[in-house]
């Protein structure tokens, strides 16, 4: 996450502890509330639950091998993945160019469309979840619209197309913010010279811009892929009871089943993944990197 | 720089489009004089609004929510603003670590801190406690406060500083009346944004909230998915509304562009 900075020499001894003690305070919350409740919950993974007396304190790899072997949890951690992919790259579709496109506005608009694109960010993501089952159910203004055009009802909400619909909706910034960070780096000096010595603007966005952007596009996917992929209220509240991705299968092992371990069994898993994935497209991005830095 | 042509322009206004449908229905359908959802076309009616702050639930989901995004992003400033100092001004064994660590909740998902942090209240007795609810709320909601506070401590002149010093000021005259003058607008613009996520979030609360500590989110949440009516229009119009006001004051304190996007 964050890249080794060279230690420069520390300038006095004994400064070492200066630091660590105006950090103690936010030190001590993070183990107290983060590390331990992570093992915590890494431990009962691997604890005996019985539906009868609840938790028992004896060893098990059960509920590993049900997330790894159980047709229910394959469908639901292949609905998860492919439902987050596709999220990922309809956002890199419409985002990458969307900030150029902004990047390309004049002043008082380029800012006042970039925040309106960005400031659904800061709204909650149920007003955001609830918004989008309105407009998107039988009576909605979508199927309203299809209806003028003389076609049937569509059934859109609590669907995959739904979730998927208002996943983009809640990740697009994420794949903006990125973009537009390398878009700003990009030295307009370059394309002027591409464009004057010849190239079409389409070479131009193909050979000139694109690759300079492509680290942008990349850390941005990797930040949708990872939220999509355990994203909670989406799936909940558009897509029904039926269609489970693995946020909402946690969720009712937790409190509908309440079978702990297998839960959490569920929950690691899906941080285990989003890590490994994360780490090796961190490789992937680093060689991208240093490519674009010739 | 060449301009847009007209497809790009379309494209645009589609995207626009895309991102304000559901936020505008919200706002207009919270105004319908009917009992279903649905777009008011010749009356506006504030019925809904009144049935919200009617509703007993709500208004108790709400006070809680306020309250929990006041305490928790003033404890997450308190505890950011020295962290901050120490990971932007010094370097020493295990800064790295710490850095890493106080903005690991912006990774891991949310979904797997309420898991955890369910177990961990569970075993020590604190489920139903507002205080450990707030607690939770500062670990996700310290990275937004901390990277503000990193941002202007780094953007910081250290001169003034060194000057007060030789000139005798104490290390806390100096913090007072130089360091955290200088960073202010980090600190605010940090407690605001972290005010905002604390206010908004739902998926970690959802686990770890009792009947007694709700949170307007979850109130929503759990609310959306058994009955779907005008009234829900109404709450999420006022949250859109409140985030807008927030969105105000955060961008005349500290930038929002600069909050969103990192700079100018």
């Amino acid at each position: 996450m964050n890249a080794a900075v060279p230690m420069p020499a520390t300038h006095r001894p004994g400064t070492a502890r200066a630091p660590w003690l105006l950090s103690a305070p936010a030190f001590l919350l993070f183990i107290c509330l983060l590390l331990v409740p992570l093992v915590l919950t890494a431990v009962l993974s691997f604890q005996v639950f019985d539906h009868a007396s609840g938790v028992k304190n004896s060893f098990t790899l059960s509920h590993y091998a049900a997330v790894l072997t159980d047709d229910y949890y394959h469908r639901i951690f292949w609905r998860t993945f492919w439902i987050s992919a596709l999220t990922t790259f309809i956002c890199v579709l419409v985002g990458a160019p969307e900030a150029y496109v902004l990047s390309r506005m004049r002043s008082p608009w380029r800012s006042i469309l970039l925040l309106v694109v960005l400031a659904p960010l800061l709204v909650s993501v149920v007003v955001r979840a609830f918004g989008w089952s309105m407009l998107l159910g039988p009576e909605g203004l979508v199927n309203q619209a299809i209806r003028a055009m003389g076609l049937p009802t569509m059934r859109i909400l609590y669907t995959e197309a739904a979730v998927i619909i208002a996943l983009v909706h809640v990740m697009l910034p994420f794949m903006v913010i990125p973009v537009w960070t390398s878009l700003q780096k990009l030295d307009p000096g370059v394309e002027n010279a591409a464009l004057s010595l010849g190239a079409s603007p389409f070479t131009t966005l193909r050979r000139i811009i694109f690759p300079q952007v492509l680290p942008g596009v990349l850390s941005g996917s990797l930040i949708v892929f990872g939220l999509s992929a355990s994203a909670f209220a989406i799936p909940g509240l558009l897509g029904g009871r039926r269609l489970k991705m693995v946020a909402t299968v946690v969720y009712d092992e937790y409190l509908h089943e309440l079978n702990w371990p297998l839960g959490a069994a569920i929950a690691l898993t899906l941080l285990l993944a989003n890590l490994v994935l994360m780490l090796s497209y961190n490789r992937v991005l680093e060689r991208s990197y240093k490519k674009s830095m010739g | 720089m060449s301009k847009n042509g007209p497809i790009a322009l379309l494209f645009n206004a589609f995207v626009i489009a895309f991102m304000m449908a559901p936020l505008v229905i919200v706002c207009v359908v919270a105004f319908t004089p009917e009992n279903t959802l649905t777009i008011p076309t010749t009356q506006f009616s504030l019925r809904w609004f009144r049935a919200v702050f009617a509703h007993s639930d709500f208004v108790q989901s709400f006070r809680n929510s306020l309250w929990l995004a006041f305490l928790s992003a003033t404890l997450a400033t308190v505890l950011a603003v020295p962290a901050g100092l120490a990971i932007a001004r010094h370097s020493f064994p295990g800064r790295d670590f710490l850095n890493g660590l106080f903005l690991s909740p912006l990774i891991i998902p949310h979904l797997v801190l309420g898991v955890a942090l369910l177990r961990t209240f569970s075993l020590i007795g604190a489920t139903g406690s507002f205080f450990w609810l707030a607690l939770a709320h500062v670990v996700i909601i310290t990275p937004y406060a901390l990277r503000l506070v990193l941002a202007s401590v780094a953007g910081s002149d250290r001169s003034a500083e060194q000057a007060a010093l030789s000139l005798g000021a104490s290390q806390a005259t100096v913090f007072r009346r130089i360091t955290l003058p200088m960073i202010l607008p980090g600190v605010t613009g940090g407690w605001l944004l972290a005010f905002i996520n604390s206010f908004d979030e739902v998926t970690m609360s959802i686990f770890v909230t009792a009947p007694s500590t709700v949170t307007l989110p979850v109130r929503m949440y759990m609310y959306a998915t058994e009955s779907i009516d005008p009234l829900m229009a109404a709450v999420s119009a006022l949250m859109v509304a409140l985030t807008a006001v927030a969105m105000l004051v955060l961008d005349r304190v500290y930038g929002l562009d600069k909050i969103l996007v990192g700079h100018r």
